[in-house]
């Protein structure tokens, strides 16, 4: 149906005159893109006449984001998102794929569940959905689930997100049997016994606030630890991704991973860019996220990594929960932070109005690398390739508001903040998802 | 008292009491005035006054406490209020109602005063923005527990004349205990100079950016100290195994009659309660002539009185403003 339309309507879309920033393919210049059948056919100078144009004006033209961390709650907790709503989220925020994290109730372990987080998604008809498997039967870290199967069904990697996989022996075998499919592991690097039952970062704040703290050790413990195994396999295709990485420790781990070219990736989020453990003074739990915020010189490592290039993705971990289980004490309320429509500015915030990184760069953390992380052909405006476009307007100020938010959630700790650029379009597979 | 002449211009603002760590010394120093000026009460053969007659003050208990509670109970009886207890046991909480619901119940019965103790560090805060009673913290999690504090330096106060100067030992688990941290912030801001001792796994992260100094050998510090502070230890919130054996933790921090030897012969030896008798601290020693455990207990009342007195004074001069919801 959708597609007799377009053909009468004619199915070609012109976006023109923007400023079109595609790195994989060293484009950064004012000029037109053109896209037919779902389809890049063309980036430069346009003359041809189309019925469909996108008068970009002034604006940048992108290839579609890709968040490789949120959290969609479904099946199991939809009152606090569902893939519809945590999709409607995605495309506002810019964003034309997604990679759902498996730790839904039940979690995503076996074909089927991944078949069904994708007929959902086509349903929603929003952003393309990706998921990734558990690592391990019920995330529980003992036995490895049918990582086969599942990579089959279109998994994209697999993780045990909310849990690091605590045994070694598990890892080692996760590591070495992901090969087979070429598929990454990622991990939540975090030691369950040097944790405890932190809920913030262990130093000065945790000590006054009278609350249990995650050593940084914990997180830094278990990524050493990974790193070494990936060290021991080597050869082949192994590889690993470190997830939501939040210290000076974590980084120099990285920095000498690099150094050494083993198959190690990472990435950052914007909480752990901007906000301190400082903010947990006030009790708010809209700031209680694991890994927790940390430390200014945190957040400086962490930039710093970001411009030596040692970070490979800028993600969101958007995590959806009720305002009824956030107004509950700080100890009791529940880890996670919603980010997909305002993660954009805040990375503008965060990296390029301090000249950390310019547009290219992070257009390249924020489509180009994320796409080769998960391996799928996405992130650039190669002809051929499926038309995901995001067109944003860099200069728009406004104030961050939850209450204008897609997400069934409002757990957003930037709410009211001042932040510069838009998304004024998100167009997926060249169709217009999202537009103001 | 040679500042009370200043104090007198002084005005308590305060309509919840959530920690000390916000006060000011002047606040302090206000509220263990207005806690002398209490003590008589408790001398008369009727042991009351009316300052919050038909204020109702509930005791909102999340924890097992006999002390505090009580003494909080009799503090609001001695000023006239009425008093409603609420413990876990005989409540809905374990019906799953969040905190914020109970309290919100609370308030639709007509509280003016709750007092709360709650294993979560932030709970009181947590409620001060939600409801428009006053919130005074009984103590929560590992956080503060601002009346003990209060009724220590009270108790210092009142046998040393003052604080500035004096060499204050807290002695066990820091790490776990609201009461260290309470004294520490109280203590500091009235002059003493605070050392906290113990084994360096029962030391709080970051410890060293306190403003305290730290031991890790109780034979170092008493013989230095005009105060010693005996931390109980604390079974049930102790994880893991953070010394080896009860028998080597009290070697090396248990407050003994042969150590007491060596410590200065007016030195005062306080202790929170309830006391683990020959484990922090020998029975010789705290039933002993500079023993002032009983007078901290009777202090507390004071100490209560006087913050029941003020957080409702502050109220009633301020109109009801909810910050949030």
């Amino acid at each position: 149906m959708v597609n007799k339309i377009k053909k009468l309507m004619g199915d070609e879309l012109l976006i023109k005159n923007g400023h079109v920033i595609d790195p994989a393919n060293k484009i950064n210049k004012k000029c037109d893109v053109l896209i037919a059948n779902e389809k890049f056919v063309e980036v430069g100078h346009i003359k041809k006449q189309v019925a469909n144009v996108i008068d970009a004006t002034g604006k940048l033209v992108v290839p579609g984001l890709i968040d490789i961390h949120v959290h969609f709650r479904e099946p199991g907790n939809e009152e606090e998102e569902t893939i519809a709503s945590g999709s409607a989220a995605a495309v506002a925020g810019g964003f034309t794929s997604v990679v759902c994290m498996p730790n839904t109730t039940p979690p995503i372990e076996d074909e089927t569940d991944v078949e069904y987080v994708h007929r959902k998604a086509r349903k929603a008809r929003k952003t393309h959905v990706y998921t990734m498997g558990a690592i391990t039967k019920s995330r529980e870290g003992v036995e490895l689930a049918e990582m086969g199967f599942m990579a089959q069904a279109g998994a994209v990697g697999f993780t045990d997100d909310g849990n690091g996989v605590q045994d070694v022996s598990v890892m080692l075998r996760a590591l070495k049997y992901a090969q087979m499919f070429n598929v990454v592991i990622a991990q939540h690097c975090q030691d369950d016994k040097l944790a405890g039952k932190g809920v913030m970062n262990a130093g000065y704040y945790s000590t006054i606030l009278g609350l249990p703290g995650l050593d940084p050790l914990a997180e830094e413990a278990m990524l050493w630890r990974d790193i070494q195994l990936v060290k021991k396999i080597k050869t082949g295709t192994v590889r690993y991704h470190a997830q939501h990485i939040s210290t000076a420790g974590s980084v120099e781990l990285i920095r000498a991973a690099k150094k050494q070219d083993l198959p190690v990736t990472c990435e950052a989020t914007p909480h752990h860019l901007l906000l301190t453990e400082k903010y947990c003074a006030e009790y708010d739990t809209n700031y209680k996220v694991n890994p927790p915020l940390r430390t200014q010189k945190d957040i400086e490592a962490l930039k710093e990594a970001i411009a030596d290039g040692l970070i490979d993705a800028l993600v969101t971990d958007h995590a959806p929960h009720l305002q009824s289980e956030k107004e509950l004490e700080f100890l009791a309320a529940p880890f996670g932070l919603i980010g997909l429509e305002c993660a954009l500015p805040l990375y503008i915030k965060a990296l390029i109005e301090p000249g950390i990184l310019d547009w290219p760069g992070l257009i390249r953390l924020m489509a180009e690398k994320p796409a080769k992380i998960i391996g799928v052909d996405k992130g650039t405006m190669t002809k051929g390739r499926q038309a995901d476009v995001t067109i944003i307007d860099p200069n728009a100020e406004y104030k961050i508001d939850v209450n204008t938010f897609r997400s069934k959630s409002k757990n957003c700790p930037y709410h009211g903040w001042t932040v510069k650029g838009k998304v004024e379009k998100t167009i997926v597979g060249g169709e217009i998802r999202f537009s103001v | 008292m040679a500042e009370k002449g200043k104090t007198r211009e002084f005005k308590w603002q305060r309509k919840h009491l959530l920690g000390l760590r916000d006060l000011t010394a002047e606040e302090i120093t206000y509220l263990l005035d207005t806690a002398q000026g209490f003590e008589e009460i408790s001398a008369r053969a009727v042991k009351k006054a009316p300052p919050l007659r038909g204020k109702l003050v509930v005791n909102l208990f999340f924890e097992d406490s006999t002390r505090t509670r009580n003494s909080f109970a009799l503090a609001a009886n001695r000023l006239s209020a009425d008093v409603v207890e609420f413990t876990k046991k005989d409540s809905s909480v374990s019906k799953g109602e969040t905190l914020l619901d109970t309290a919100r119940n609370l308030e639709a019965m007509g509280i003016d005063i709750v007092v709360i103790r709650h294993n979560a560090g932030g709970a009181p805060t947590l409620l001060s923005k939600y409801i428009n009673a006053c919130v005074v913290n009984a103590g929560d999690g590992f956080c503060e527990h601002p009346t003990q504090g209060l009724l220590d330096v009270f108790t210092i106060r009142k046998r040393k004349g003052s604080l500035k100067g004096l060499k204050i030992a807290i002695v066990g688990d820091i790490s776990h205990s609201r009461v260290a941290r309470s004294d520490m912030w109280a203590m500091t801001k009235l002059g003493a100079e605070v050392t906290f001792v113990g084994p360096p796994t029962l030391m709080p992260p970051k410890v060293e950016q306190l403003p305290v100094k730290v031991s890790y050998s109780l034979d170092d510090v008493i013989e230095k100290v005009d105060v010693i502070n005996m931390l109980r230890i604390q079974f049930e919130r102790l994880g893991g195994n953070p010394f080896p054996s009860v028998r080597e933790y009290s070697h090396y921090f248990g407050l003994t009659v042969e150590r007491m030897k060596r410590a200065k012969p007016d030195i005062l030896v306080m202790h929170p309660g309830p006391i683990n008798r020959g484990l922090e601290i020998e029975s010789e020693v705290a039933d002993g002539k500079n023993s002032v455990i009983l007078q901290q207990v009777t202090n507390g009342v004071t100490v209560r009185m006087a913050t029941l007195f003020l957080v409702n004074q502050a109220a009633a001069e301020k109109p009801a403003e909810i910050q949030n919801g």
